[in-house]
């Protein structure tokens, strides 16, 4: 059976379509989820794409963090059971739903950043990024004006000591991330959060590289022979 | 109905661009002697009939779960007289 895997929509997401489409390339079902249905639609994984859902008010993915279909979200993604990959905006969302920790804040720049990223991807044990090799680089899409990640050094510590970074900015500091984070998991490693879209790197035809797949083709690896991620 | 104000700020160690930004102009404007700008965010909010204490503690818990991201900001809470 082919895996399903959701696509939320929120009034503001930009970027749902290009996950779609992602999820699709890389062999599985999208399915689109509604943020104002409290229903998951049996879904096998998430994915919370990019945008500025709400219009960015109060806080970026603020709102968005308390929408119906978060309800459900929140307790699966939790336990465990549930992947969950936001990008960009989906990142600040799954921070402010406390599924990670930290938060995102203001580019230290002021300026919205729109480029190609190099990135490294520092670790495979989690639900997205198995298919990819320790220490693999590759080149993305960043294109975010909050994306510069802070926690207090605790936190920060805690991350890289229970091998938490998922990927981190090469080349110049793009936002004034702490310790140049551009992606994390939670304990389980079902839930990734980054701020550069994989899902723009799928293609040759619009991407700068198709080395973002590796995101969703990882999740149906997982969802294949349901392995707990971080195993 | 009353007035609450509940005023957030970015906690003390988190770098603010913005307040940066704004000091910088300031002395670009030749406002002198500002040494240092940090923005936040007040927010006016009206309730019901009399300010009593099991008012103020719902504006504070309204405060701490979706005002202020109390990871990166400090809130206080205030009747407006």
């Amino acid at each position: 059976m082919t895996a399903r895997v959701g696509v939320v929509t929120f009034p503001g997401s930009l970027d749902d379509k290009d996950a779609a489409r992602a999820v699709a390339l890389a062999g599985a079902e999208p399915v689109s989820l509604w943020h104002g249905d409290a229903d998951l639609r049996g879904v096998d994984a998430v994915v919370l794409p990019g945008g500025f859902s709400y219009g960015d008010y109060l806080r970026c993915g603020a709102i968005a963090s308390f929408a119906p279909l978060m309800s459900e979200l929140v307790p699966a993604a939790r336990s465990g059971a549930l992947p969950v990959l936001g990008i960009c905006n989906g990142f600040q969302i799954l921070c402010e739903s406390h599924l990670l920790p930290g938060a995102l804040t203001r580019n230290s720049s002021l300026r919205f950043v729109n480029r190609e990223q190099r990135l490294r991807v520092e670790t495979t044990a989690t639900a997205w990024t198995r298919d990819y090799t320790e220490g693999q680089e590759i080149l993305v899409v960043l294109k975010s004006g909050e994306g510069s990640y802070v926690a207090d050094e605790a936190t920060l510590d805690a991350l890289e000591a229970q091998n938490r970074v998922v990927v981190r900015y090469l080349d110049s500091d793009p936002n004034g991330s702490r310790r140049g984070i551009a992606g994390i998991t939670n304990e389980h490693g079902n839930v990734v959060g980054l701020m550069p879209h994989p899902e723009h790197a799928v293609e040759a035809l619009t991407g700068p590289s198709t080395e973002g797949l590796g995101f969703f083709t990882s999740i149906l690896a997982r969802l294949g022979d349901k392995t707990p991620a971080g195993v | 109905m009353a007035r609450v104000v509940v005023d957030v700020m970015l906690k003390p160690e988190i770098l603010d661009p913005q307040g940066q930004a704004i000091a910088g102009a300031c002395s670009r404007l030749g406002f002198e002697g500002i040494e240092q700008v940090r923005q936040g965010k007040r927010f006016e909010v009206e309730v019901e009939g009399e300010v009593d204490e099991a008012a103020l503690a719902g504006v504070r818990r309204l405060a701490e779960t979706v005002l202020a991201n109390t990871v990166i900001e400090d809130f206080s809470v205030r009747v407006d007289s």
